[in-house]
């Protein structure tokens, strides 16, 4: 074994190139279940009302307070201790580790994005609020035309971050015998000896996939920023008329 | 006061002995005001003298701590809510009747993520129901009322202060308000841009629009104004015709007020 392996790096890549489909699969997929859990765990988060805050606020203080590793565990192994579960309809699904790691890291990140989103939901400008309600707006419509869209834009460069800490935080799913990009690397180095040269690789992987996803976020904040950057031109066609009668001119 | 027979006298907005308190202080201690077809109440008095809280507890924005607000004469219940506000009780009641009412604010307060032409059609959208291509033709023939039709397409970002004032004014109109509430409209407006704001106001009251104005601009308050309202640490101090008040101040206060304010 001496020298570099650089001819063992490409052998192995096919099978690195697996175990980082499975990272992102870990890692999409939790990143979208957390979001749509988030939404009404941050809008919660947010109210006005104490004891409409007390249910989130458990829920992240646990999932941000604990380690992931703690809580992953906790799944894989806690969840077979209870015989309901194990006789319950969804065991074919929780025995599984790859269904633990999804569920454990959507139930983590959704505490970290719940708590984006009550920031950016209350960094939205009161006025723009008002100014729905002045309007006639009810809850339901000012969040959803007003509030959410705006903190989308708000929250955005935050939840890239998460999604970035999701995908280094996904190696622990190798601890749990799925065959992630860290897992496969593991795995190869039982059979190869060459430590190095695959975790060299499997970081090299790492960085490309996340300088991806910062490009991929990139490039939506531009789209969702559109409004701050230069104006359009003039409308130069002539302006359509209304039918006469339905507004006075000045 | 024009229309106030036509109407066979029912005011269209008549608030009742306003009271608002923040903790300790009572910034609010009992204004009322009728509003009949066609009248446009200038609202003046000192930074402090509860003159935008007041505006403000006419559709809600506030919550009174008492009196009330009848609107079309059609009287907003409420209910107590332990801490001495008095919180609308139904809710669809009260988005009912705001969206016969125009709110404009000091801020603007235009919704940087649509276009301008997305701002002015969303009410009539959202809340009307009104049909896309309806709202929209509609909001640009507004745009182009209020000299805004070709910049339809930029976010308020692009736009002057009076830009985005006038589109905030689109805005409100687009709504069909039978009574429009202008909350200092000019003040976060650099000098140069108050003129054009006042001309969009003006035209509105020649066409015999019913509003209410929190100024600071005399001489437009003067001018513009069926009557006006002199407000001074929470009650009306003098309320009447306003070249009687401009020009004849029964109150010590308001000469004092006028003084500082007309030099």
């Amino acid at each position: 074994m001496d020298g570099f392996g650089w001819d063992i790096i490409l052998q192995s890549l096919p099978k690195l190139l697996e175990g980082l489909w499975v990272t992102a699969q870990l890692v999409l997929v939790s990143g979208l279940f957390g979001l749509l859990l988030a939404l009404p765990l941050g809008i919660a988060r947010s109210s006005p009302r104490p004891w409409v805050r007390a249910l989130p606020f458990g829920y992240i203080f646990f999932f941000r307070g604990t380690p992931l590793l703690v809580q992953l565990f906790l799944i894989y192994y806690g969840l077979a201790q209870f015989e309901a579960i194990r006789q319950g309809p969804l065991w074919y699904l929780l025995r599984e580790p790859y269904v633990c790691a999804l569920l454990t890291f959507s139930l983590h990140t959704a505490a970290y994005i719940a708590e984006i989103l009550r920031g950016a939901l209350q960094a939205v400008p009161p006025g723009e609020v008002e100014a729905a309600r002045a309007i006639g707006m009810g809850r339901w419509l000012t969040l959803r035309r007003v509030l959410l869209p705006r903190a989308a834009q708000i929250g955005l460069p935050a939840y890239g971050n998460e999604v970035i800490l999701m995908v280094k935080g996904s190696a622990l799913a190798s601890t749990i015998t799925l065959l992630d990009l860290t897992g496969m690397a593991r795995t190869l180095i039982a059979g190869n000896y060459r430590a190095v040269e695959m975790f060299l690789a499997a970081g090299v992987l790492y960085l490309i996939f996340n300088w991806v996803l910062q490009r991929l976020f990139r490039l939506a904040e531009r789209a969702m920023n559109r409004h701050l950057r230069e104006p359009p031109r003039l409308v130069q066609q002539p302006v359509p008329r209304v039918p006469s009668g339905l507004d006075p001119p000045l | 006061m024009t229309g106030r027979d036509a109407n066979g006298g029912a005011p269209m907005l008549s608030a009742r002995d306003i009271r608002k308190r923040f903790g300790e202080v009572e910034v609010l201690k009992g204004v009322s005001v009728d509003a009949h077809p066609g009248d446009v109440i200038t609202i003046l008095g000192a930074s402090g003298s509860g003159k935008s809280t007041f505006l403000r507890c006419l559709n809600f924005l506030e919550t009174p701590t008492g009196g009330s607000v009848m609107l079309h004469g059609e009287p907003i219940v409420t209910r107590p809510d332990g801490e001495g506000n008095h919180q609308p009780r139904d809710r669809r009641q009260l988005r009912r009747l705001r969206a016969r009412v125009g709110f404009v604010f000091q801020q603007f307060n235009l919704w940087p993520h649509m276009t301008v032409l997305g701002n002015v059609a969303e009410g009539p959208r959202q809340v009307l129901k009104t049909s896309r291509a309806e709202a929209e033709a509609r909001a640009l023939a507004l745009l182009e009322k209020v000299g805004l039709a070709e910049r339809a397409n930029f976010y308020p970002a692009h736009l002057s202060g009076g830009q985005q004032q006038r589109a905030a004014i689109a805005r409100t109109l687009a709504m069909d308000p039978e009574l429009i509430l202008f909350d200092e409209p000019t003040s976060a407006l650099d000098p140069e841009l108050v003129g054009e704001v006042l001309e969009v106001i003006r035209g509105l009251a020649r066409e015999g629009r019913t509003m209410l104005i929190v100024t600071h601009e005399m001489g437009f308050a003067r001018e513009v104004a069926t009557r006006t309202m002199f407000l001074h640490e929470g009650l009306v101090e003098e309320d009447g015709d306003p070249e009687a008040l401009f020009t004849q101040p029964e109150s010590e206060r308001l000469r004092q007020f006028l003084r500082r304010h007309l030099s």
